[in-house]
């Protein structure tokens, strides 16, 4: 493998920061991984298997921030104008 | 019980559940199996007029004429299900629908081993990870495979034979050629192509979304073509006599022909150009036989150059076999007829014209409670009504009454246990639709009035659901056949359980129009009437009401309006609500002008009845409060009683608008042309400074831009002012000043475009600028901007418009229409698109949102689980409730 040459590591530094601001920004919803034992309470509450969740992709900058794998569920916290606060679930799937 | 299906037969059919559909493509052997014969000629019909052997028409396919038989099966045409023929292709074409998997195939392998171009890792790994993903993801297996294409696509050596790989252009519609380095094209024809499909394995297909057990990439160059029997593609027999071919065999015929002409070429050995070119036109011939709206390709057409209509045409679109004959079927039990209006029903009654009534049947079983009536039904028959169109005995037998004489006699055999289909009766449930049904307040179930007449009568206050009116309307009127659905129609679907919508969560049932005049006049201040007329009015409601000693007691008896609407008001009801009266008075229990309504105990204290407190859509109403707190069956009951009731005194009242409510004072029409003359000056000013360059245009806009605007802003100043100035001076009492202010119909503006000016025109929102050069007419110079060169019109209509100004509105009058036009079709299309990609979206019991498969689109509806027309319109109004739990005790 060729070795990065110093200003592609610098480029990548720089996005790594924005990444990071975004992440921290006031607009982004909170998130965290669910424990693999809440999981399954979890689902049972919702009634649902785990593909019956809205998805999100590994490859997503947010799953990524979490280290979260494909077969992890995350849990997001949000703003909602009818509810003040709401909890969404989302299954991670490879990709 | 079941009052359906009996003696049908229907219970003995075995019932089978369909768990899966698969598609895929047909090979050719199939296509051969699947063939009673091979169709061997382009002719049809011999000079004898019969179907010549190996024909199109060939008796083996099977018969469409009644008088033949099949002479594969020996069925007659009513029995004979058809079979398929075959046409034996000389040379191999490409099936029109498969020209882009392929191309997708062709870039993806190699052209000498016929392998997927990936090295055996990449080939290992992809592989195992789309048999991973097609067991649960389907679509982003789909996706992974559009990876593995542009992958192989991009390789320049086979990784298995390394050889070089040429590139492959698609001249479209269905040359394919390679491109050696050099630049150089090379044609590859169906059989070239058949034979690099045939070497492509089974394993390197599935990567590439193919599933070779059913269908073969090869097969996509069509060998034989299958040939459906006539009873698809049935002849017309014209008046004149003559038969005319369907439009299938037309295209099928002319394929047999070049077909022939191909084998004889080749047969004959004619030179290799004239063999391809009659090769390239039998596959255009077979293009657009399944296809006559292919891009690029040429349209087959007919005789009267009318386009023929290929497979696909009959099944695509609106008319198409989807969308037209197996998902929109016509129905039984229902009626189509043009609407009117009738105040005198409740709102979920539905007056149905007798001959409709006479058509249309309910199965009704004879008890020994009902008997004496069935047999009266009986008696009467098909012809009077109330009748009987059908008895059913117990055993399922159908007496048609139409063609028995004895009906009494037939009468006095009726036991219970037997059935009668009867006529459409006052008090059946039924289900009325207009279209578009956009929303599910569109089909309501209403309850049956039999009425004389012609057409459906319906109740003006359910007009906004239906978004119905009376200039012309048609309305459909179904029937509920079993107990069943008329119990569900009655429970969830009458009209009193949408006067409050989801919606929005407002009514959107309630007055419109002569309801809110009526309403203001009855209920306003001064308004007294005498014992007679009192009651009179109070005779409309048809409810037990108690009329409370008289407001004025000497020297007549005089009741006020207020009287009269406080009669219908629930005695614990109390309320206040703003009218669309209030200016001045900002405390509802300090106000002596009637500006806000005051109800305390079931008595309307102050204000009056307006657009704002009875009207459709209007949240938060005197209306929507009474039908949220005392129930949909009071709101119906209310809305029928106070609409007659208000109705009965507008009809003895009368209002009529007269030229006469269009009179200002002398004073007014000064200072309208004060105003008017004021701001056409500051315009022409405007217009100046913009000549001499002074104007300086505004940021992100050009000059013109800025002078456009800050004129736009100028002229409608004149209808601002005109709208005050008439709103202080029109006549209070006159008509139109009643209506606008009311909201009963149109507004300040419009009775300011009457009286005052009618102001601007525009064509797409801008001022007129089109006509002429420079010119919107010749009687201006070129180049005028002025505010008459460009559609303004300060007459207004009581006064008459001058000729040009008249012109400047028919055209703005037009570009509306148009703009309707574009508009509603518009969002035709979108609400459609919507429906479709949500149509099986619901609210599960658990509060969640779910698709068809189950899977959670929302976690809780609406993410707060409130039901917007059981809330305050999608809020909890915790305010309102602990103060109705407190006063409640």
């Amino acid at each position: 493998m060729p070795r990065k040459s110093t200003t592609e590591r610098r480029r990548k530094t720089k996005a790594e920061e924005v990444l990071e601001k975004v992440l921290n920004h006031e607009l982004m919803p909170k998130a965290e991984v669910v424990p693999k034992d809440n999981a399954k309470a979890l689902l049972r509450r919702l009634n649902a298997a785990p593909w019956q969740l809205p998805w999100i992709r590994s490859t997503d900058p947010l799953v990524r921030s979490l280290g979260a794998k494909p077969g992890d569920i995350i849990k997001i916290i949000r703003k909602s104008p009818t509810a003040g606060e709401i909890e969404v679930y989302r299954f991670v799937v490879p990709g | 019980m079941s009052y359906s299906n009996q003696g049908s037969g229907e219970d003995n059919i075995p019932l089978k559940v369909i768990k899966e559909i698969s598609f895929s493509v047909l090979s050719p052997d199939l296509i051969r199996k699947m063939s009673v014969m091979e169709v061997t000629t382009s002719e049809t019909y011999d000079e004898a007029g019969n179907p010549v052997k190996g024909g199109l028409m060939d008796r083996r396919l099977g018969v469409d004429e009644p008088e033949a038989r099949c002479e594969t099966c020996g069925n007659d045409w009513r029995r004979c299900p058809g079979h398929f023929g075959r046409i034996e292709l000389v040379r191999p074409v490409i099936h029109p629908e498969f020209v882009k998997p392929i191309y997708d195939i062709l870039r993806a392998t190699c052209p000498n081993c016929g392998r997927l171009k990936l090295t055996d890792d990449e080939y290992k790994r992809y592989s195992e990870r789309i048999k991973k993903l097609k067991k649960h993801w389907r679509a982003l297996s789909d996706r992974l495979i559009l990876r593995v294409k542009k992958k192989a696509a991009a390789r320049s050596t086979c990784p298995h034979c390394g050889a070089p790989q040429p590139k492959i252009r698609l001249d479209k519609p269905f040359k394919f050629y390679t491109e050696s380095e050099d630049g150089r094209l090379t044609r590859l024809d169906p059989v070239n192509i058949r034979e690099w499909l045939e070497k492509v394995p089974d394993e390197d297909l599935e990567l590439l979304g193919w599933n070779p057990s059913t269908a073969r990439p090869e097969w996509a160059v069509l060998t034989v073509l299958p040939v459906p029997p006539p009873q698809v593609r049935p002849s017309i027999q014209l008046p004149s006599g003559q038969t005319s071919a369907d439009d299938l065999t037309h295209a099928l015929t002319t394929i047999l022909r070049y077909n022939e002409k191909l084998r004889n070429a080749i047969e004959s050995g004619s030179p290799t150009t004239s063999i391809l070119d009659l090769w390239d036109s039998l596959q255009a011939n077979v293009a657009t036989y399944i296809d006559n709206e292919l891009p690029g390709g040429i349209q087959a057409r007919h005789r009267s150059k009318r386009p023929l209509k290929g497979i696909a045409q009959r099944l695509k679109g609106k008319e198409g076999r989807f969308r037209g004959s197996l998902s929109g079927k016509r129905v039984e039990f229902s009626a189509r007829t043009v609407i009117s209006p009738d105040p005198n029903l409740s709102i979920n009654e539905v007056g149905v014209p007798i001959d409709i009534a006479k058509e249309l049947t309910v199965v009704e079983p004879v008890t020994e409670w009902n008997i004496d009536l069935m047999r009266m039904l009986v008696i009467n028959g098909p012809e009077t009504w109330p009748g009987a169109n059908r008895v059913i005995t117990p055993d399922g037998k159908k007496i048609e009454l139409k063609v028995r004489r004895d009906r009494s006699e037939l009468a006095q055999q009726i036991q219970p246990g037997w059935m009668i289909e009867r006529h459409l009766m006052d008090g059946d449930y039924v289900l009325f639709n207009r279209q578009p049904s956009l929303h599910k307040m569109s089909i309501m179930c209403h309850i049956v009035k039999v009425l004389p007449g012609r057409t459906f009568r319906l109740h003006l206050a359910v007009c906004p659901p239906y978004n119905a009116d009376f200039d012309g309307d048609e309305m459909n009127l179904h029937v509920p056949q079993t107990p069943e659905a008329r119990a569900e129609a009655r429970t969830i679907m009458l009209v009193q359980n949408f006067i409050v919508t989801p919606r929005y969560g407002g009514p959107i049932i309630g007055a419109r129009q002569d309801y809110i005049t009526g309403g203001y006049l009855l209920s306003r201040k001064g308004n007294v009437l005498t014992r007679e007329k009192a009651l009179f009015i109070l005779g409309a409601v048809r409810e037990n009401v108690q009329l409370e000693e008289p407001a004025i007691m000497h020297p007549v008896e005089l009741w006020t309006g207020k009287q009269l609407i406080s009669t219908l008001l629930p005695k614990d009801f109390n309320f206040t609500q703003a009218t669309s009266f209030k200016s001045t008075c900002n405390d509802p229990y300090r106000c002596d002008t009637d500006e806000y309504i005051v109800v305390v105990n079931g008595y309307l204290a102050t204000g009056v009845l307006d657009k704002k407190s009875i009207g459709a859509e209007q949240v938060d109403s005197l209306l929507h409060v009474l039908v949220k707190r005392y129930g949909n069956e009071f709101g119906r009951r209310w809305i029928d009683s106070m609409f007659r009731l208000i109705i009965r005194y507008i009809d003895i009242r009368g209002f009529t608008m007269a030229l006469d409510s269009l009179n200002l004072p002398e004073d007014a029409m000064k200072k309208l042309d004060e105003v008017k003359n004021t701001y056409i000056k500051e315009a022409y000013e405007l217009l100046d400074k913009y000549y001499k360059g002074a104007l300086e245009a505004e940021p992100g806009k050009t000059i013109e831009e800025t002078l456009e605007d800050k004129l736009a802003e100028t002229l409608s100043k004149i209808r601002e002012e005109a709208s005050k100035i008439v709103d202080d001076y029109m006549n209070k009492e006159s008509e139109v000043y009643i209506m606008a202010k009311t909201g009963a119909r149109g507004s300040l503006l419009n009775a300011a475009q009457m009286t005052a000016a009618l102001g601007q025109q525009t064509i797409r929102g801008e001022r007129y600028t089109r006509g002429f050069t420079d010119r919107t007419l010749p009687h201006f110079l070129p180049g005028d901007k002025g505010p008459e060169a460009r559609g303004f019109v300060k007459s207004n209509f009581r006064d008459g418009l001058s000729p040009i100004e008249y012109f400047f509105h028919a055209g703005g009058g037009r570009d509306g229409l148009v703009e309707t036009a574009v508009r509603t079709s518009q969002s035709g299309y979108a609400q459609r698109r919507l429906i479709n990609a949500m149509q099986d979206i619901y609210v599960a019991y658990d509060g969640t949102v779910r698709d068809s498969q189950d899977a959670i689109i929302q976690f809780k509806y609406g993410e707060d689980g409130i039901d917007v027309s059981k809330s305050d319109h999608g809020r909890l109004n915790i305010d309102e409730i602990i103060r109705r739990v407190i006063t409640s005790g």
